[in-house]
Parts: C-alpha cells; sequence; structure tokens
C-alpha cells in the first residue's frame, strides 16, 4: 500500500478492482464502512463476479476475468478524451512531459524491440530522449507528438466503450457509469483509494494490471493525497514483511537488486544498481544504494566484511538464473534438485498444476516440511482416493516433518499491508516437540557450521563466517533479530556536512536509514527497516492510538518503514508551492521552513518548493511514471493481452496478429505450452479465489472454520446450470487440460453470461481452501486445474483465468 | 458501557410479580444489514464464547452455513439473492441477514413456557433460557414467531442466542457485536441504537433506498434485536423475515385466555360436585326396594 | 369371591381391568399435562420424579390411555347406542340431579347421560391423541401453524375432559353402591333395579 488500512476512510471513492477485500480482508474492509458512513463516499466494485464486496457496493459492473487491462485502458481513454484530469498533478508530478525515443513504436500488440523466439523485448528505444548531461528532455507544452503525454493518448484512444465492452463483456453504460464515478475524483479535492489485490496480480498479465491504475491515479492526482493511492491488499498478516525480506531471490532485503553472474565484482555490481538523475535537481534517492548494500554486507559479515574484501560481496550468492516459485518446480520437474525445503508453504495446493507439483516433488530425494500442520504437501505421496491418486511404491522421496509453532505461539513482528511495523508478543506455548522457526533454522545452520568447520568444503567461508552473534545461537531471540535488522553505528557516524557532529555513537542503534554509510561504519540488516529499533527502544511496540490530524495516521502506534512515514509520496499531497491539494486532509505542507504536518514528510525537510524537487523521490526522474521505460518485461504502456488460456481464440484487440494473444513476453516453460487447453474443449472461463471463512489451507484444520464452509463447491450462473441441467446442491466435475475436480454446485445470480466479443461467455467460479489433510469434508485441490505460467515480471502464476469444461458428477 | 443488570422482569410460568424497585436502561443489539459483508465473523465469536461447536455440515448449494439455526448454532447469516426492479432496470442485491433471537419486548417464548424460570426476560430485555430449569417440551419453539428456538437432541434442552447475557451483565457487547469487523452489529442502550439507526437510514436514503427503515416491530413490543433494512418495506426479502411478527392468536388462546378459564371451569365441576352432595346428598337405594328385593328372596 | 350370589355380574374382570389401566393412566395424564397447562399445578410434576420426567412420560401414557381406551371402545360401543328413551331421560336430567329419581324412564345398562359420557369421553381421546402427537416434538416435527393448533386443541380438550371425568366420577360416588361394579364387578339387585331396571329385568328375566 502506497498508503495504509486507515487511511480508506479519508476516500471520496473507494473503487475496488481486482480483489474482494470484503471476503478476504473483513477486518480492513470497515475502513471503507467508514467512509461510506463518515464521508458519504461511495464505493463501485468491478470484478467477474457479484461479490461480498458488491453486496455493500452503490455501484458494480461486471468484467470477463482477465480483461482488466481493456477495461482500465478504457478508463484512461475517458479520462483523457474527456479532459478528467488533474492538469498541474499530471504536468509537473508525472513524466507527461518526457520525450521518449524517436524509434519507439508499437505495432499491432508489439511494442519496438520484439524477439519472438526468445519471447522477450530489446528494450533499446524504451527510452526517454536524453541531453548532453544525460538528463530527460520534456516538452512543457505536452504537445510533442513523442512526449509521453501524447504517446499516452495515442496509445488508449483505442480503448473506446465500445472496444471495453466487446473485450470485457461489460455493459457499455455500466462502464461509463463506473468511468463517471472515477472521473469525478480529478478534482484536486477528491481522492480516489483504489484497492486490489490477487485478483490483479494472478494473470499472465498482472503487473501491468497495476500499472494500468498507476497511471489511472497519476492522471488523477490521488497518489501521495490521504485517501488516495494504489493499495495492494496483502493476504497474510505478515506477507508484506516477508516480502520486503527478500520474497523474491532476485532481490536482497529491502528489494536492493541481488547480485547475479553478470556482477563479478562490488565495483560493477554497485554501478549498474545506482542510478543516475534523469532530471536536474532531483532526490534520486536509490543513489545511496551503495550505503543501504554495505551496511547489509555488515550486518551479514560483521568484522569478515572490510574494504580491503570488498566488504565480503565474495561471500553472496550470485544468481545464475530465475529462481521463482515455477522456475523452482519446473527444475525440480525437470529432476534438477535434490532437496527441498518448505517452510509455512503447501505448494502441492497452492502452486499452479498439482501434477506437475506433485511430480517434481517425487523427483527429489528429501523434502523438509517446516509448519504446524500436516499439510497436503507433507503427504503428496500418499494415496488420498480419488483427491490423491499416487503410487508410493513409485516415490523414492524422503520426507521429514518439523513441526514449528505456529505464529501466535511466537514473538515478533508483522508488517501489515500498509507497511505498518507491529510487535506481537507470544500468547501460547507451542503443543508438543514444535519449535520456532528460528530455533529450527538456528539448529540446521549450526550443524552446518560445526560441518564445514570439520569436514572443509568446496568454500566453506560464507558459512563460518556469517555473523551468528545471538546469546543464545541455538535460541536466536526475536527481539536480537530486530536489532540487527534495525542495525547501529559500528564507528562514529557524523553528519557529512559538519565532521563535529556526532549523529551516533559506536553501538548505538541507528534511528533512519539517513545515518546508513558506505565506508563500513554502519551495519544494517533491512535499510527500510532502520529505525524500527534505535535508541529509544523497539519502536513497532508503540501501541498509543492517539490520532491529532483525525486522518488515522496514529503516528506512535507500531512504525511504517520508510522512517515511519504513513503516506509515502506524501509531497504530492500538495501543489507546487506547497500548499495542500486539499486543506482538510491535508497530510504535510510546506511551513516556511520546512515541510512539516501529519506524517514524516517525503521529501528532504528543507527542500524550499522553489527549488523545484518533485515528490517522487525514489525515481531518477523525480516524478511519476505514465510510461515506465524499460523496467516492466511487456511494455512500457499496459496493452490488453488474453489469458493464456482464452475463450475467445484470439486477442479481439490484435485479431491478426497472433503473437500479441497473450503476453508475449511470458515465460512458457517447455511442454508447459501443450498443456494449455483449448476454448472449443473448455469453453468456460474459470476464475480461482479465497472464501472470507478460510485462510488458505490452513483453516481446514480448524473446526470453527470447517463448521461455517465445510466442503469444497464452485459457483455458476443460472444460465449456465440450466444448460447443463446442474440444480444447486448437485455434484459436478469441473476439468481443465490438466485434470479434474469435483465439487458441489452453487447456482447463483451473482455469476452472469457476458457477451463478448460476440459469444456468451460464461464463467466459473472455483474457491481454493480445500484439500484432502484437515477436518472439513475431504476435497480436491483446485489448482489441480490451473496453468503453469505467470506474470512475465513477477512470475505469479494465473490462477485467476484459465479454461474448463464442467457438468453433472 | 453501565448496562449491567441482571434484573429480573419476567419469569416463565411465573404468576407473581417480579421485583421492580430497580431501574435498568434496556439494551439493544443494532444489525445494519446494509453494511453486513456475511463474514461470519459473528457465527464464529458466538461459537467461541459460548463454547458451541456444531456438526461440520456439508455443502447444500448456498453460502449459508451451518445452513439453519441448532441447539449449537445460535445464529447463522441467511444469504438471498434478489432482483430488484427499479428505474434503471434489474438491480441485483445479495441480502446477507444475521439471524438468531430477536429478543421480543413479548417474547412468544416466554408466554408459552410452562417450566418456572426456564426462559427469563432481564430487565435490560433480554430474553435469556436457563437449562436448567428447562423440560425440554418445545413450547418456546411452538411460541416464537421467528423460529428462533432449537431442542437439543442431545438433551432435549431449548436453545437460543442469549445476547451474551453474561458478557453484559459485566458491562461488555455481546460477543457477535464485538468482532463485527464493519460495525455492521451495534450494541447498546435501545434508545442509543434508534439513534445510530436514524443516521444509517439518512445515509441510505442519500443513497436512494427510499424505503429503508427500522426494523423493531411493534407486534412483539418491539425487539431487542433490531435490523436496519434497506427495503424495510419488504422484510420478506431478507431471507423471510416476518412483515408483522406477533405472538400467534392460537398461543395466546392457549396460554393467556385458556389457563384461567379452564382452570376456573374445572375447579368450578368439582367445587359444583361437591356441594351437589352437600346440599342433595348421595343417591341410595330405596329402603323399599331393598326390602322388596330381600322379601322376594327369602 | 362374590359375597352375595343374589348380586348381578355388571363388569367381567377383564372389563374392569381395562377401566382400570385408562382411569390410572388418565390421572397420571391430567396431573402431568396439568403441570404444563398452568403454573399453579406445576408441582404436580414432582409427583413424576419433576417436570423432565413428566414431559417424557406424558406422551407415552397417552399412547397406553389411546389404546386401551379403544379396547373399551369396541367392548362397549354397541351398549351405548342412544335410543329414544335416553333422550326422554335426558330431557328430565334436572329431576335426576335435584335427587328426585323416582319417576325417570326406565334405563337399560347404561342411561342417556352415561351413554353421552362414553361418547364424549370418545371424541375427546380422539382429539387429544392426535393433537398429542402435534406436539410430540421428541418425535415428530410439524409445522409450527399446525402444532399451535394442536396446542389449543389439546388443552381445551383436555380441559373438557378433565371436567366429564370429574362428573363421571362424582356420578359413581353420588349414586351409592356404583364403585362396586368397578372393583369387583357385582352390583346388588335392588341397586340394578333402581338405576337399571330394564337391564335388571335383561338379566334376571323378572318384572
Amino acid at each position: 500500500m502506497t498508503n495504509h488500512w486507515v487511511d480508506i476512510k479519508n476516500a471520496d471513492l473507494v473503487f475496488v478492482m481486482g480483489g474482494n477485500p470484503a471476503e478476504a480482508h473483513p477486518c480492513g474492509f470497515k475502513w471503507v464502512i467508514e467512509a461510506k458512513k463518515t464521508r458519504k463516499a461511495k464505493l463501485v466494485v468491478v470484478d467477474p463476479r457479484f461479490n461480498r464486496t458488491a453486496s455493500v457496493a452503490d455501484f458494480y459492473a461486471p468484467l470477463r476475468s482477465g480483461s482488466d487491462i481493456a477495461f482500465l485502458g478504457g478508463v484512461i481513454n475517458y479520462l483523457l478524451t474527456n479532459d478528467k484530469i488533474h492538469h498541474d498533478y499530471v504536468k509537473h508530478y508525472t513524466n507527461a512531459s518526457f520525450l521518449i525515443d524517436e524509434g519507439f513504436a508499437f505495432d499491432d500488440g508489439i511494442f519496438s524491440g520484439y524477439n519472438a523466439e526468445k519471447r522477450s523485448y530489446d528494450k533499446a528505444t524504451w527510452k526517454y530522449q536524453l541531453d548532453s548531461q544525460g538528463y530527460a528532455k520534456v516538452d512543457e507544452t505536452l504537445q510533442s507528438p513523442h512526449c509521453v503525454f501524447q504517446q499516452l493518448k495515442q496509445h488508449y484512444s483505442r480503448y473506446t466503450p465500445e472496444v471495453v465492452a466487446q473485450v470485457c463483456g461489460t455493459p457499455k453504460d455500466a462502464f461509463l457509469k463506473v468511468c463517471e464515478y472515477i472521473a469525478e475524483t480529478a478534482a484536486p479535492d477528491k481522492t480516489m483509494t483504489n484497492l486490489y489485490a490477487l485478483g490483479w496480480t494472478e494473470h499472465s498479465v498482472g503487473s501491468q494490471n497495476i500499472r494500468c491504475m498507476a497511471i489511472i491515479q497519476q492522471l488523477l492526482g490521488n497518489m501521495g493525497m490521504a485517501g488516495g493511492g494504489i493499495n495492494a491488499l496483502r493476504g497474510h498478516a505478515n506477507v508484506q514483511g516477508i516480502t520486503d525480506f527478500a520474497l523474491y531471490a532476485q532481490n536482497l532485503p529491502g528489494y536492493l537488486a541481488a547480485p547475479t553472474d553478470a556482477d563479478p565484482d562490488r565495483k560493477t555490481f554497485l554501478e549498474k544498481r545506482t542510478p543516475k538523475p534523469l532530471r536536474p535537481g532531483q532526490m534520486n534517492f536509490p543513489q545511496n544504494f551503495p550505503k543501504w548494500f554495505t551496511s547489509l554486507c555488515k550486518a551479514w559479515y560483521g568484522d569478515a566484511a572490510h574494504k580491503d574484501n570488498d566488504f565480503a560481496y565474495e561471500y553472496l550468492p550470485k544468481l545464475g538464473g530465475a529462481s521463482d516459485v515455477l522456475s523452482i518446480f519446473n527444475a525440480m520437474h525437470e529432476g534438477k534438485m535434490n532437496g527441498f525445503f518448505c517452510q509455512g508453504f503447501n505448494p502441492l495446493a497452492s502452486v499452479a498444476n498439482k501434477k506437475k507439483v506433485g511430480d517434481a516433488l517425487a523427483k527429489l530425494r528429501y523434502l523438509v516440511i517446516i509448519d504446524p500442520l500436516a499439510t497436503d504437501t507433507s503427504e503428496f505421496w500418499k494415496p488420498h482416493g480419488e483427491f490423491n491418486e499416487v503410487d508410493p511404491a513409485k516415490i523414492a522421496t524422503e520426507v521429514f516433518r518439523l513441526p514449528c509453532s505456529l505464529f501466535a505461539e511466537q514473538t515478533g513482528s508483522f508488517t501489515n499491508s500498509g507497511r505498518v511495523v507491529q510487535w506481537h508478543w507470544k500468547a501460547a506455548d507451542a503443543p508438543g516437540d514444535a519449535r520456532d522457526d528460528a530455533e529450527i533454522l538456528a539448529a540446521l545452520f549450526l550443524k552446518l557450521k560445526a560441518m564445514y568447520a570439520k569436514d572443509g568444503g568446496a568454500y566453506p567461508d560464507p558459512i563460518l563466517k556469517l555473523t551468528w552473534a545471538y546469546r543464545q545461537p541455538a535460541k536466536p531471540a526475536p527481539e536480537e533479530v530486530l536489532m540487527e535488522i534495525n542495525g547501529k553505528a559500528l564507528a562514529e557516524v557524523v553528519d557529512p556536512k559538519d565532521a563535529t557532529k556526532v549523529l551516533a555513537k559506536p553501538g548505538e542503534q541507528l534511528g533512519s536509514f539517513a545515518l546508513l554509510r558506505d565506508d563500513g561504519s554502519t551495519s544494517c540488516g533491512n535499510w527500510i527497516y532502520c529505525g524500527t529499533w534505535s535508541q529509544a527502544g523497539n519502536n513497532t511496540a508503540k501501541r498509543d492510538n492517539s490520532d491529532p490530524s483525525g486522518l488515522g495516521q496514529t503516528m506512535n502506534w507500531g512504525y511504517a518503514w520508510p522512517v515511519n512515514r504513513r503516506i509515502i509520496y506524501n509531497r504530492a499531497s500538495c501543489d507546487l508551492s506547497g500548499k495542500p491539494w486539499d486543506p482538510k486532509r491535508a497530510v504535510i505542507r510546506w511551513t516556511g521552513t520546512a515541510w512539516g504536518g501529519n506524517d514524516v514528510p517525503d521529501m528532504r525537510p528543507d527542500a524550499k518548493p522553489e527549488e523545484g524537487v518533485m515528490p517522487f523521490i525514489m525515481n531518477p526522474e523525480g516524478v511519476a511514471r505514465l510510461f515506465s521505460r524499460e523496467l516492466m518485461a511487456e511494455g512500457p504502456m499496459p496493452e490488453h493481452y488474453e489469458p493464456f488460456e482464452t475463450p475467445l481464440d484470439k486477442n479481439p484487440m490484435h485479431p491478426n496478429n497472433p503473437k500479441a494473444t497473450s503476453n508475449p513476453a511470458a515465460r512458457v516453460y517447455k511442454g508447459d505450452m501443450e498443456t494449455f487447453g483449448k476454448a472449443k474443449d473448455f469453453p468456460y472461463v474459470a476464475t480461482t479465489y479465497r472464501l472470507t471463512e478460510h485462510f488458505h489451507y490452513w483453516t481446514k484444520h480448524s473446526k470453527l472454520n470447517a463448521i461455517t464452509q465445510p466442503e469444497q463447491f464452485v459457483e455458476i450462473g443460472e444460465e449456465l446450470a440450466k444448460e447443463k441441467g446442474i440444480a444447486a446442491g448437485d455434484r459436478v466435475k469441473v476439468r481443465s487440460n490438466r485434470g479434474f475436480i469435483k465439487a458441489v454446485a452453487v447456482v447463483t445470480k451473482r455469476l452472469k453470461a457476458l457477451d463478448v466479443d460476440g459469444r456468451k461467455v460464461h464463467t466459473v467460479g472455483i474457491p481454493i481452501h480445500y484439500g484432502f489433510k484437515g477436518v472439513t469434508k475431504p476435497g480436491f485441490i483446485t489448482n489441480t486445474l490451473t496453468p503453469f505460467v505467470g506474470d512475465a515480471n513477477t512470475q505469479t502464476p494465473e490462477y485467476k483465468a484459465f479454461l474448463v469444461n464442467i457438468e453433472k458428477a | 458501557m453501565a448496562l449491567q443488570s441482571l434484573d429480573i422482569a419476567r419469569r416463565s410460568a411465573t404468576t407473581t410479580p417480579a421485583p421492580a424497585a430497580r431501574q435498568t436502561t434496556e439494551v439493544a443489539k443494532l444489525i445494519d444489514v446494509s453494511t453486513c459483508i456475511g463474514c461470519k465473523a459473528c457465527q464464529v465469536a458466538c461459537m467461541e464464547w459460548n463454547d458451541l461447536r456444531d456438526e461440520v455440515g456439508s455443502c447444500a448449494g448456498v453460502y449459508d452455513n451451518p445452513v439453519d439455526l441448532t441447539a449449537k448454532s445460535w445464529t447463522v447469516m441467511r444469504f438471498a439473492e434478489v432482483e430488484l426492479s427499479g428505474p434503471n432496470g434489474g438491480r441485483l442485491e445479495w441480502l446477507i441477514r444475521k439471524d438468531g433471537c430477536m429478543h421480543c419486548a413479548d417474547p412468544g417464548c416466554l408466554k408459552a413456557c410452562p417450566a418456572p424460570g426456564a426462559i427469563i426476560q432481564y430487565a435490560n430485555g433480554i430474553v435469556d433460557f436457563h437449562q436448567e430449569n428447562c423440560i425440554g417440551c418445545g413450547y418456546c419453539v411452538t411460541g416464537c414467531p421467528f423460529n428462533v428456538p432449537r431442542i437439543s437432541k442431545e438433551d432435549s434442552k431449548a436453545y437460543k442466542c442469549s445476547l451474551c447475557s453474561d458478557r453484559v451483565a459485566v458491562g461488555q457487547a455481546p460477543a457477535c457485536a464485538k468482532v463485527c469487523p464493519t460495525g455492521a452489529i451495534q450494541f447498546g442502550s435501545k434508545e442509543q441504537m434508534q439513534d445510530v439507526a436514524d443516521k444509517r437510514l439518512a445515509d441510505l436514503k442519500s443513497r436512494g433506498f427510499d424505503k429503508a427503515g427500522l426494523y423493531d416491530p411493534q407486534g412483539v413490543g418491539g425487539t431487542h434485536v433490531m435490523y436496519v433494512l434497506h427495503h424495510a418495506d419488504r422484510p420478506e426479502l431478507y431471507s423471510g423475515l416476518p412483515n408483522d411478527p406477533a405472538i400467534s392468536p392460537l398461543v395466546s388462546l392457549w396460554k393467556g385466555f385458556a389457563k384461567p378459564l379452564a382452570t376456573l371451569a374445572l375447579a368450578g365441576v368439582a367445587l359444583g360436585s361437591l356441594f351437589h352432595y352437600v346440599t342433595k346428598g348421595p343417591n341410595e337405594v330405596s329402603k323399599e326396594l331393598e326390602d322388596e328385593l330381600e322379601k322376594e328372596e327369602s | 369371591m362374590i359375597r352375595n350370589p343374589k348380586d348381578l355380574q355388571r363388569y367381567t374382570a377383564h372389563e374392569r381391568a381395562n377401566h382400570w389401566v385408562v382411569g390410572i393412566s388418565f390421572i397420571l395424564l391430567a396431573l402431568s399435562g396439568l403441570a404444563f397447562f398452568h403454573p399453579a399445578f406445576f408441582p404436580l410434576a414432582q409427583l413424576f420424579g419433576g417436570a423432565v420426567w413428566a414431559r417424557i412420560l406424558h406422551p407415552f401414557l397417552g399412547v397406553l390411555m389411546a389404546v386401551s381406551f379403544l379396547a373399551i371402545f369396541f367392548r362397549f360401543k354397541a351398549l351405548n347406542v342412544m335410543t329414544p328413551a335416553d333422550q326422554e331421560w335426558l330431557n328430565r336430567v334436572g329431576e335426576m340431579v335435584d335427587g328426585n329419581d323416582h319417576d325417570m324412564p326406565e334405563q337399560g345398562k347404561y342411561n342417556g347421560g352415561q351413554k353421552m359420557m362414553f361418547w364424549a369421553l370418545a371424541l375427546c381421546m380422539l382429539l387429544l391423541a392426535v393433537s398429542g402427537i402435534l406436539l410430540w416434538r421428541a418425535y415428530f416435527g410439524f409445522p409450527v401453524g399446525l402444532v399451535r393448533f394442536g396446542a389449543v386443541i389439546h388443552a381445551a380438550t383436555a380441559a373438557v375432559m378433565i371436567a366429564l371425568i370429574f362428573v363421571h366420577v362424582y356420578a359413581a360416588i353420588w349414586v351409592k353402591g356404583t364403585i362396586r361394579a368397578m372393583w369387583y364387578g357385582t352390583v346388588t339387585r335392588a341397586w340394578a333395579k333402581q338405576h337399571h331396571r330394564a337391564w335388571y329385568r335383561q338379566v334376571t328375566g323378572k318384572s
């Protein structure tokens, strides 16, 4: 979230698409209701299903799953053609005026530089025109045909309401009504918040779905505003936290790009990762990358990391290729892996194409499960009737189950969607032999270390020299770990402008990442968490919910990264002169001498407005990007591509270009293209989702949850049910090209057939949550059906749009 | 919230007055259907607080689960999909109503109950079942206009929502109100809740729900569980919420008028017989006839 | 053990046993039923080991009474067919109640009042049995509207029946020499000749 949960109450319009917060985030959804009650806010929902969120919405519009970019492209077009944009904001705070390389082109669904064989782009033309100093050229009149604004206009001019209706199946009047609601928030003192979740990410074009909304919010001037922003609702209590700590192997903690094989030494690595400003006078905050990275190396290797050994750069692993979840299971499937550690993860149930995952696990020599529950994965080898048809005699994988404690049995921290880090205290002892995760990992580490120390080995240093300075090495305390993450001064840290001013003495906990240095005088395990445990103590344990601004900022409740800032890009909530766009919801303002107000300013505190330092300090441009340069895999502006399993057999926006049917830059592994089904065999669009009564694959083990939603079901519309002779409560069989599941049919008015590209498209809704382990009725694993293909940028599997057939079981 | 009092206002099968010296605020639970998302947190909180674990059932082709109230499910969400005709064509609504005891001011269950003290109405308005006094006859089921009480198959006692009278007694809101994530369930004095409802109704009317209203049916003297409905003119849309509920006239006849009448009638017959005997004397065989027959025989 | 061989046999042992099964079950039913009917009678439930036992036993006793009454019904149905003489007797029942029965019309085994009682009780039994089933939640689940109707019928009928039984019992007490017919089956000839002269003639062959 750029903003935070409570801030939703400040919105004038809550626009929910790609998420179903009433279902999946009922507690956070209270702020939507609060906005409705106290601000007379409107709630608009766009979703393939009339869902629980829609049940309390002011307006609902349906769309075909997998057509979000067409819809949102239509919104962009509506805003531009009807001039419903926040002009000053767009002109000054976005790259609208930036000139794009003249070689940049877009032709029938494909951007310039495409290599069909490699399924990837040479992005040389996806760049700004630079002047002699390396700054981007701009046209402040926004008239140049090469400026971002004109390119954007041209690109989205094809997304007319008629095209939206044709591609999405959304009735034209419903689409226009949604546009009207959104357009109202172009006024400087009106804001729209956007809530999304996996309904946008779990597509082969997931990241571009979100890019669309980024463009819309920039056009409306809603970024940085109270009640605005783009707000990803995270699925677990701490999924934000795990993402912050290198969920993706291509990142180091704090989203620092990890070294790869192409970075032979520290110097090359840092040069590549440290951007130069693209406009004069901008903060270009990532220029501090060397400080963050060096402090991280010091946290990990302590005294073993020093100037003379490049701060132990050698010890860090270098990525040789993809390491996302699909690539891992693909490698496992190809027999390239020996062992797999599965910690708090149930891949048999939660990764796409259960058969492929099960086959992959069967090729391992050993599988280690660290989990409080007996997961489906831990019994992937065991026959469970038709729910898991396997032959244990043919599986040699040795499975180890290490029971760990549950979150409520551990002390630690949660980082919520709004980036607020909150300490929590253990509520109960873990049962039996269960141990904390940290204790299990410590035991493994110490054992490995002892073995390396005794037997040597190929390269023992990265293990032997790792810092492990916990009072009980076998039981690292969560407090010690957070202090280590926060970081401390190793030598005196002085003010760069005045060397006599000591900012931190050796051994002191650091209060902010501004104190981090690249000379080895500071350590920090994750730069964005610097400040969580300062000299003042554990700031994440603060529990003062006083709210003097009334905006719900509660600055003394927990600690939000970065630097306790609750709304990021908040400088953009003020005009150029530093006056809030909406004085009633002022986040910060220029006081005449400094930035201040109701949040930690996202700006150098003493940067005078006339200096022209722009609000998007993390971008070398200083402004937000309508055009995302070379940063995305499949193009600098989102384009609609069909899901890999499309009910249409073509992309209706590029009917004659088969290369542009589905995401041209998405990775498809060998053998997986053949597992995709065709509309003639599997005519219905399926989408998977969560139910409010359950949490992933955990709560099927909990009696209370099982009572409230005991048995697997699928949802179909009344029209499809009638065609197929299916009544509510009947058992049905749902097949994709990868397998089948059986479940109870819920026949509903809430799923309607849509008129898409001249044909009728039905949707089959399939909740996840069920499996063969637990106290709910035994069920099939929904991901038996889903395709093994992901978003081109994140590789998040396309769980939300694929093809199935359905019949009475 | 200083609403705690478990003073008893009415007690089943009891003909003498309840203690009435102390005055207590009437409480109420307000269920705002227009902000309810059907998450069932209330169901779970109810099970947790009251130590109830119903059977793990099955899917009946709807979201409702458990599908009905039971002795172990004191509240259930009922999901109704309705298509309403409007000026702009059909509008689909998913009306989700938390069902459970309404805590009537004039409770049909209490009226019907033959077991002294099995059903209690506290002075704060809560209607509570005391299972230790329950005889399992099911008259409460017969008496309830909302079809709420359930007789347990295990122990033949009647169960229903207690409005967490144990929590309310110590100044806490009922478990369901405590956990409701959207604030759709609120708890306080009945007066406060009516005020809250007024604000919600103003908001709903501003959004085009002209018929929005508070469901506090006077046929049962008002209730201590009230609903904010978007379509108060058609409560039946909400999974059959009764339009104008009242204690059935049959139940009133049975447990009202008939009781004293029949008792008096029986007393009349008994006393009549007694006084007949006393006044008229026994009907003995006549002496002459006896003598005559004796003569005949000898 | 007929002490006086001249006495007349009015009821066989089977008939008497049958009557008392009905009678006892009726008494138990009335006591337990009243306990649920009005709080004033609730303490009666203690006779059954508490109200829960009373609630459990009541319907089973009801079944017992209904079945045994059915036997009585078929035993005595024919004897209770109304005749014109019964009608005349009934027309003059006031004199009877007034204690002036000398000029009452001659009666068979049963007089018009007894016959009326027989049919009234039969009707009550039927209504109680049917409505009782409606109320028996342990084994049946009828729609609540029907149950409510059943409750009213059951209560009203029971009240009527209790009143009828009061009359029945009082009549037996009031008319001396009657109860023994149900204890050990016989009545004196004088009793028979006075109260049921036609029956007396029939069984003795005398005038």
